[in-house]
């Protein structure tokens, strides 16, 4: 039955407003954890506040695990769904590039719109690099077009790569993503003693 | 406990966890409905390129990378993140509305540095993430939550990479934030 769209029981044409609608679910339960303040997002790297952690994880091996579901039940064709390409290096330099503007930065796209939207500057700031960013990216594009393509592995998913069936990966993201929880609810404790003041 | 530990005025949000699994909910409606996860970076790039392309038409379509996004039948406007990141707009404006979150235009800053210099480090902290993008072909959702949600490789190399790394430079920017 499902994906929908793809399968044409849902017609092209309610694309565009189911987008909006997905939209406004995801910006609520953004903002609603917590994820409009800049803060809040960078206490994960600091043990003051794991909400990211929390959040991420929690949804991660749901969504795994509830996909796998809808899959072995029939709902869902997982073979007809988008899986994201692989491009090796490329990905790693990306995701270290991230990783220190999420640390400089203090968002991530998708909460950056969240902060703007209930009247962060920060928010609007970093959304505003976010631009300039890419634009920049495009410009230059050129001198590293080559390395952008390279290591191109197809759209593989982790069984494909290692040939250890899904389920194993759902069972180990979860069994470390609870232990994670556990964990850093006491690092969370220590570190928000030792804190002068932290305003949310 | 004294009372300046600001434990005790932080603002209502709403667990992490029923956050996490209303999340995680999303992402199995999202892909069950459209084959494909959620997104927020693609939104940018669109609005990139149809900026530059209403300024220099020539030059973005001479682009290499903007010029395959420009098609002859619709803007670059016209594309399901553009639509789904105006309903995350819509959505954390509804979620702040609800819980008394929206307000003046303020700016959430660590102790140590003044609200300018926290500006201009979201500045260039926004154009790290924007680049890293492309590179990463996706970011914190579109990438890291969906694409390892669905099992992608890519996902997964992009979830480690801004997580490992952001622990890893944590301590070098600790000023901004503690």
């Amino acid at each position: 039955m499902g994906p929908l769209i793809p399968n044409g029981v849902i017609g092209e044409g309610w694309d565009f407003v189911i987008a909006i609608l997905l939209g406004i679910a995801f910006g609520f339960i953004l903002e609603a954890s917590g994820f409009s303040s800049s803060r809040n997002l960078a206490g994960v790297f600091y043990g003051y506040n794991f909400v990211v952690l929390r959040v991420f994880f929690t949804a991660l091996i749901v969504a795994m695990v509830g996909l796998m579901y809808f899959d072995y039940v029939g709902w869902l064709d997982l073979s007809k769904i988008f899986i994201l390409p692989t491009y090796l290096t490329p990905m790693i330099v990306g995701g270290v590039i991230m990783g220190v503007g999420f640390v400089v930065g203090g968002f991530c796209p998708g909460t950056s719109f969240t902060g703007i939207a209930i009247g962060k500057l920060d928010a609007l700031f970093f959304t505003i690099g976010l631009y300039v960013g890419i634009f920049g990216f495009s410009l230059a594009y050129p001198l590293f077009a080559k390395f952008f393509d390279s290591g191109a592995m197809g759209n593989v998913t982790l069984t494909d790569v290692t040939g250890i069936p899904a389920p194993y990966f759902a069972l180990a993201f979860t069994v470390v993503a609870l232990a994670a929880f556990w964990g850093t609810m006491f690092i969370e404790k220590r570190v928000r003693k030792n804190m002068k003041q932290y305003k949310f | 406990m004294s009372k300046n530990k600001s434990t005790d005025n932080q603002p209502k949000y709403i667990n992490p966890y029923l956050g996490g699994v209303l999340l995680g909910l999303l992402i199995i409606l999202t892909v069950y409905i459209t084959g494909r996860g959620l997104g927020a970076s693609g939104a940018i790039k669109s609005a990139v390129v149809t900026t530059s392309s209403t300024i220099a038409p020539s030059a973005t379509e001479a682009n290499e990378y903007m010029g395959q996004f420009i098609s002859d039948d619709h803007s670059p406007m016209y594309n399901w993140l553009v639509f789904e990141s105006l309903g995350v707009l819509i959505g954390g404006l509804l979620s702040g509305i609800l819980f008394g979150r929206v307000g003046k235009f303020r700016t959430d800053h660590g102790p140590k540095i003044s609200a300018k210099k926290r500006w201009v480090l979201a500045v260039i902290g926004g154009a790290l993430f924007g680049i890293g993008s492309q590179f990463g072909r996706g970011c914190t959702s579109g990438a890291a939550l969906s694409g390892t949600a669905t099992f992608a490789l890519g996902g997964v190399i992009v979830m480690f990479g801004i997580f490992g790394t952001g622990y890893i430079v944590a301590y070098f920017f600790r000023k901004l934030w503690l």
